[in-house]
């Protein structure tokens, strides 16, 4: 289960972080069979000890093209370990979106509040409503509510919950 | 899977298996995660290629699987290479390629479509890695995000497939869903040679584009992606002169024939810079074998390159050569993120085979047209 009424304190981020910045795949390739392993190395050149500083519950605010590259699941994967309850950015790269809601991260697409927004400030995201606010700042913004298959999905916790649970993909009109 | 009752495949036929990234293993988890894909495949009737076949993108072109039409999911973001093929291909995550193996579907939303327009024909120095790197320059790393890209143009007929495939392989690094060319005369013969006709795809006359770039290719330059993005693209003339410690041509980007027959070109007869590690990997076994033939690998091997069976590895960072902290690579592959390839503090330069090898030569950042004439 998601909550999908969350509430953190931001991690800013700029353009362009790609699946290599989340987790290199130096380590990916190295430590297939054990993703804690990978843990220590997530955000490592853009955050030192990001595991270490990161609170469960936090949220990362990005700016453009947020997940760009390898289409490694690891990187949404290893946010969700690490306890990010959400990804707010300017605009996400396809596979980690996908990636993303598949293994059941909240992925948000905004502009006003990921702009306003600076480190340690504490947003409010309401999935279902489509409600953005930056409550450090006092700024709030309307986003595009997600397609009922994604609320569905990110309700069962991801998109094999859903599967195991319903048998088959939340899309109706699939032969 | 195993605990979901997914742990089934929908159609043994339409699943192919390559063992391409840490290959052959370096370490015992790659060799657990092998050892694990090829009972799976064992068990499942899934055809598998193993170590040394070749590159997933490459393998699936090889053998007939992308043509027009097809609908291709690969867990992999360079899927997009097939495009070449005027198959819709996509690269997606390993939860949507496990659901689709057991279940034979997928979620994918229709993308807008983005016309890229080639006109006049490239200098025979000028390779599809030059085009595509000057296209990122304009539309930037995330310009062509989620949208399909079409190539047109009277360009198109002077691009071989083995540089169709080259730039459909790169289109993902702005970010596209897809990237198709038409079945055109080029395809068609290539086709031809594994038994497949009569089926083409080309755009509706009435077709709507999102956005239409335009390119002129006459007066194309060879063109160089400096770290730490692809879109940070420079003609070669701006960075002459940079000193590499090592030189990598292969990759799903560029480790086909057409690739190494460039580099050929300007290393027969030459050696590699003293101090320079050059390391070349043939997208697949036939490729490698074709090579052998014809003497190139005798080439590369004669001017000091370092020659490997297919393998992603040196990409990636898996394996095969990783940078140490300061150290400059000239690549032929599709991503100069920092770290990439070894340490955080080595540098990628993406360029062609002819680049990369002109830089072998002189262990600096070198311009092609040198060995190659203008």
């Amino acid at each position: 289960m998601i909550d999908l009424e969350i509430r953190g304190r931001a991690w800013k981020l700029g353009d362009d972080i790609s699946t290599d910045h989340i987790i290199s795949g130096k380590y990916k390739f190295r430590a297939i069979s054990n993703i804690q392993e990978m843990v220590p190395h997530v955000l490592e050149e853009l955050i030192p000890d990001f595991y270490l500083k990161v609170r469960r519950g936090d949220i990362i605010v990005a700016g453009k093209n947020f997940g760009m590259g390898s289409s490694r699941e690891h990187a949404p994967l290893l946010l969700k370990i690490l306890g990010i309850s959400a990804v707010v950015a300017e605009s996400f790269a396809r596979i980690f979106f996908r990636n993303s809601i598949n293994i059941g991260l909240p992925v948000i697409t905004a502009s006003e509040v990921p702009r306003a927004t600076e480190e340690g400030d504490v947003l409010s995201v309401d999935i279902e409503k489509g409600i953005l606010i930056n409550m450090s700042k006092g700024v709030k913004e309307s986003i595009r509510p997600y397609p009922r298959e994604f609320l569905e999905i990110l309700e069962c916790g991801g998109i094999v919950e859903y599967v195991r649970k319903h048998g088959d993909l939340p899309w109706r009109g699939t032969k | 899977m195993r605990e979901t009752g997914l742990y089934k495949v929908f159609d043994p036929l339409k699943v192919l298996f390559v063992i391409d990234h840490a290959s052959p293993a370096p370490h015992v988890e790659a060799a657990s995660a092998h050892k694990m894909m090829r009972d799976f495949a064992a068990k499942f009737g899934i055809r598998l290629f193993d170590v040394g076949e070749g590159i997933c993108h490459q393998i699936v072109a090889e053998n007939g699987y992308s043509r027009p039409f097809s609908l291709i999911l690969g867990a992999d973001s360079h899927t997009t290479t097939l495009g070449a093929f005027s198959a819709f291909a996509t690269g997606v995550g390993s939860t949507d390629i496990a659901l689709a193996i057991a279940l034979g579907k997928t979620w994918l939303r229709v993308p807008e479509s983005v016309k890229i327009a080639i006109e006049e024909e490239p200098k025979p120095f000028i390779s599809g890695k030059d085009i595509i790197l000057r296209i990122i320059k304009e539309v930037g790393v995330d310009g062509l995000t989620y949208r399909a890209v079409e190539f047109h143009g009277s360009a198109i007929k002077h691009i071989s497939m083995d540089s169709r495939m080259t730039m459909c392989n790169m289109c993902v690094e702005a970010g596209a869903k897809t990237a198709l060319f038409p079945s055109d005369e080029v395809l068609s013969m290539n086709l031809a040679q594994i038994g497949v006709e009569g089926i083409k795809l080309e755009a509706d006359p009435d077709a709507e584009y999102e956005e239409i770039f335009s390119f002129d290719l006459d007066n194309l330059e060879p063109q160089v992606a400096e770290p730490p993005n692809v879109d940070r693209v420079r003609a070669v003339e701006e960075l002459e002169g940079v000193e590499v410690d090592q030189v990598f041509i292969g990759s799903c980007t560029n480790g086909r024939y057409e690739d190494f027959l460039a580099a050929a070109r300007i290393l027969r007869g030459r050696k590699v810079k003293k101090g320079v590690r050059c390391i070349a990997v043939p997208a697949s076994r036939s490729i490698y074998l074709r090579l052998l033939k014809e003497g190139l690998l005798h080439v590369l091997a004669e001017s000091g390159f370092f020659i490997a069976h297919s393998t992603c590895g040196p990409c990636i960072g898996a394996h095969l050569g990783l940078l140490g902290p300061g150290e400059t690579v000239i690549s032929t592959s599709n991503r100069n993120f920092p770290g990439r390839m070894g340490d955080k503090n080595s540098r990628i330069y993406l360029a062609s085979p002819a680049t990369a090898a002109a830089s072998a030569v002189e262990g600096k950042i070198a311009d092609p047209r040198k060995y190659l004439g203008r």
